[in-house]
């Protein structure tokens, strides 16, 4: 229980005054579109240069933790999932925020967050030295099959039928090929200098959900737009703390989920958040309802992305390896004062170390009251005009896609990709599976590569990839989601009428 | 309004042709922007942001460089950018990494040769180093080379793709033992490389000194050798593969420095040629570069046009067979 002694560094005023500077600028940050986590703390990075360690770190790590939710701000409203970690929140969230429950939304969000947060920065306190062996039992064998128990719940993700959610899965696999491949240096549908880096996962987030919808409100004209003005419902926050009580199953499903998956390096925080919107749904009793603005989806996703942070720095701060793109821009943060996490950090560093896990379990307290703060007044978004709002979306778009790498190609790219989608759902097509394809084929595919290339040095392709527990296991796991998905098909028939296609 | 607009665009004429008769003295009179080829968070970022950190001081260029990343594919995405659409003014920089964009200058399929680009300076030299994981039999380069003589094709040792510096060197180790061993490149830097080691993936590894440096301290890999001429600072006990019988020169050795497009004026070279070096060599700087565990190599601009082209002939002959 080192880190109740440390408490007290947290609240010296110039830290705290940090903190707080730090989770509003993390949660503004996080909402604005394209400025992702990792961009945010790197951003804040040469700010640390003059600063103590621990106010540095205290700084960063308040970024950290308010980025990750304040992206479910632009999710919620705007239908522009900041992250990839955000993509499961705009299927019910947005739908919520429709309905004129914005408020709602986001007040269940910024407390599932807490509550996931809250889990996954206690785990990290107590069960480092365990969790950091789970994290390095993931061999390529396994994050291949970990990649392909993420494909199979692709079919049953948000989509009218089973066949069209593979075939945009299919669909997002294949853009993921698209560019110069890292290992091998080869050229893949390489067509033109703006697709050289393949096809950026924010660019085409930013595209794929808000584009559609841009282009559905210019469609509509503005004659109607009048006529339908939604009323924004005001929610008190003490019955948004008792829906969430009552969706408890969902929120432990979102924090259990987003801790477990958020610690494999360099999958977790990607598909944490949609993962556990998957495993909620199935468990759930209102499987239905799902997709069209049901707060345990909203839960369950949020609750998983922040339930990620914590575990997420386990393999930083016990191995020195960065576990995802966020924690590399932390370690350079931890290095400039020539601070090298490793075994000894708690001892050797153990007033940073120890402020640093503190500051981000205050911080997920204040993104939490901060974010209920202004959840009223954003919710009021949702009473803009049709035609203003589709104008602001689209220069959203366009300034999000061009600020994650200052390129103009991801602003054609994430053009492209929108005008794409927008004809795609209009046939009963969804922009989750896609998304979940574009961000698992490459984790497959390059786990694929790698172990082949060990399995065919040492004993072979089949006893490498088939034979250890935990291959074992995820191989039982991916029969048993594919067996499940097949007999919910057939008992629900949700086989495809020609109606449905005409809509 | 339309005098005083013509007033002002035959000013602004004035001043660009006193800049470009003076010599570009007054270069720069606006903040510069640095591309670094690596996403935010790698060792090249880290590294660029700190050397740049005191540019703006008066001694060095008098104006901040804000750093613009440009991942993708290895670095080709952001050096292909910087060939073919960087504006030849020097308000446009770019870090380098030797021997990266040279190998793939050479393997082809990209934009730019090392007569795309001329160089200013070099801040950074980190050397690749062969490791095992911390539990591993093998204690020396004679071990590696015994096993893979024995096994031949099965030992597989990671690092952070092709025709990057660890794979020089791997190509290097390999050639110089005589041996056939099975290199894993992985995806995502040398950090997946070293997770791969320390997990036990994979038996050994070629990773960057100070990445290595530092996973040696944390007690989970043993450095068995470095491919480089002399033994660093860093790591005074271990030996070079020359005083361990490979002949492996430093071919390998990750150089870092900053360069300009071709076509950028003479006196802006010249500005930048005079200043950086003596930027790298700040105190702050060398401090900061030191605590992070980042060996410097400060080179001048005849230095580093030097070693560019010694590299391209290593690895032209190095990389002929492949």
């Amino acid at each position: 229980m080192d880190f109740l002694f440390y408490f007290g560094d947290v609240f010296t005023p110039f830290n705290f005054g940090l903190l707080i500077l730090g989770t509003v600028f993390g949660l503004i940050f996080g909402a604005t579109p394209g400025l992702s986590p990792t961009m945010t703390v790197a951003l804040a990075i040469p700010f640390t240069f003059k600063l103590e360690p621990a106010a540095g770190l205290i700084l960063l790590g308040a970024l950290y933790t308010s980025t990750v939710a304040g992206g479910a701000v632009s999710a919620i409203l705007l239908r522009i999932p900041g992250a990839p970690a955000n993509i499961a929140t705009t299927l019910d969230g947005n739908a919520m925020a429709k309905k004129g429950e914005g408020a709602k939304a986001l007040q269940l969000s910024f407390l599932a967050s807490l509550v996931g947060g809250l889990f996954g920065v206690f785990l990290l306190i107590t069960l480092t030295k365990p969790l950091s062996e789970w994290a390095l039992i993931f061999g390529p064998s396994e994050l291949f099959w970990l990649a392909i128990l993420g494909v199979t719940i692709i079919g049953s993700l948000d989509s009218k039928s089973l066949v069209k959610g593979l075939l945009s899965g299919c669909i997002g696999m294949w853009l993921a090929t698209i560019g110069f491949d890292d290992m091998l240096g080869a050229q893949r549908f390489v067509f033109h200098p703006a697709l050289g880096g393949g096809i950026n996962i924010i660019a085409a987030l930013i595209g794929l959900f808000a584009i559609p919808q841009v282009i559905a409100m210019f469609a509509g004209g503005r004659i109607d737009s009048a006529a339908e003005v939604i009323k924004v419902q005001k929610h008190k926050v003490t019955d948004a703390v008792k829906e969430l009580w009552n969706r408890k199953r969902a929120a432990g499903i979102g924090t259990i989920v987003g801790s477990i998956i958020g610690l494999i390096p360099g999958v977790g925080g990607q598909i944490a958040g949609l993962v556990a919107y998957d495993q909620a749904k199935k468990f759930s009793s209102e499987k239905d309802k799902f997709g069209t603005g049901h707060s345990e989806g909203v839960i369950a996703a949020e609750a998983a992305n922040n339930a990620m942070v914590g575990p997420s720095l386990v393999p930083l701060l016990t191995l020195s390896i960065p576990g995802s793109p966020t924690a590399a821009v932390l370690l350079g943060g931890l290095l400039i004062h020539g601070i090298f996490p490793g075994p000894d950090l708690f001892i050797n560093h153990a007033d940073v170390a120890w402020t640093f896990i503190n500051s981000m379990l205050i911080g997920q307290i204040l993104m939490c009251v901060f974010g209920i703060f202004v959840a009223g007044l954003a919710a009021k978004v949702a009473q803009v005009p049709k035609h203003v709002m589709a104008a602001i979306v689209l220069a959203l778009a366009v300034f999000g896609s061009y600020s994650v790498q200052s390129s103009m190609s991801d602003v054609y790219v994430m053009a492209t990709l929108g005008v794409m989608m927008y004809f795609l759902e209009r046939f009963g097509f969804s922009a989750a599976p896609l998304v979940l394809g574009l961000i698992l084929g490459p984790i497959a595919e390059e786990n694929f590569a790698i172990g082949s290339m060990i399995a065919n040095a040492s004993d072979g392709l089949a006893p490498y990839f088939l034979t250890g527990r935990l291959n074992l296991i995820l191989i039982a796991m991916v029969i048993a989601s594919i067996v499940y998905s097949g007999w919910m098909e057939v008992r629900s028939r949700r086989y495809t009428s020609k109606e449905e296609i005409m809509q | 309004m339309k005098k005083l607009l013509a007033g002002a665009a035959i000013g602004l004429m004035g001043l660009t042709t006193a800049a470009a008769a003076d010599g570009h003295a007054n270069y720069p009179d606006r903040p510069v922007m640095m591309v670094v080829s690596y996403g935010a968070g790698g060792a090249t970022d880290f590294q660029a942001r700190i050397v740049t950190m005191t540019a703006g001081n008066e001694d060095a260029l008098g104006m901040p460089v804000a750093i613009l990343n440009k991942p993708g594919a290895g670095g080709r995405v952001g050096w292909n950018w910087f060939a073919t659409q960087a504006d030849a003014d020097g308000y446009t920089l770019s870090a380098y990494n030797v021997p990266h964009f040279i190998a793939q200058s050479i393997k082809g399929g990209v934009e730019y040769s090392t007569s795309s680009f001329e160089p200013i300076a070099n801040w950074g030299a980190d050397p690749a180093v062969f490791v095992v994981a911390a539990d591993s039999d093998m204690n020396s380069m004679a071990d590696v080379v015994a096993f893979a003589k024995e096994n031949p094709g099965k030992l597989t040792f990671s690092g952070a793709g092709l025709f990057v510096g660890h794979h020089i060197a791997a190509l290097q180790i390999e050639k110089a033992a005589g041996v056939k061993m099975a290199y894993i490149p992985t995806k995502g830097g040398g950090a997946a490389a070293m997770k791969a080691v320390i997990a036990g993936d994979v038996m050994g590894g070629v990773n960057n000194l100070s990445d290595a440096f530092r996973a040696a301290a944390a007690g989970s890999v043993k450095i068995l050798g470095v491919a480089d001429l002399e033994r660093s600072e860093f790591l005074p006990d271990v030996p070079t593969m020359m005083e361990q019988g490979l002949e492996v020169d430093n071919a390998s050795v990750n150089f870092r420095g900053i360069m300009v497009p071709k076509g950028t004026p003479q006196g802006v070279i010249d500005k930048l040629a005079e200043t950086v070096p003596a930027m790298f060599e700040n105190a702050r700087v060398q401090k900061r570069m030191k605590a992070g565990g980042s060996p410097m190599h400060v080179m001048n601009r005849a230095e580093v046009q030097a070693m560019w082209a010694a590299r391209e002939a290593t690895l032209k002959e190095l990389l002929a067979g492949l």
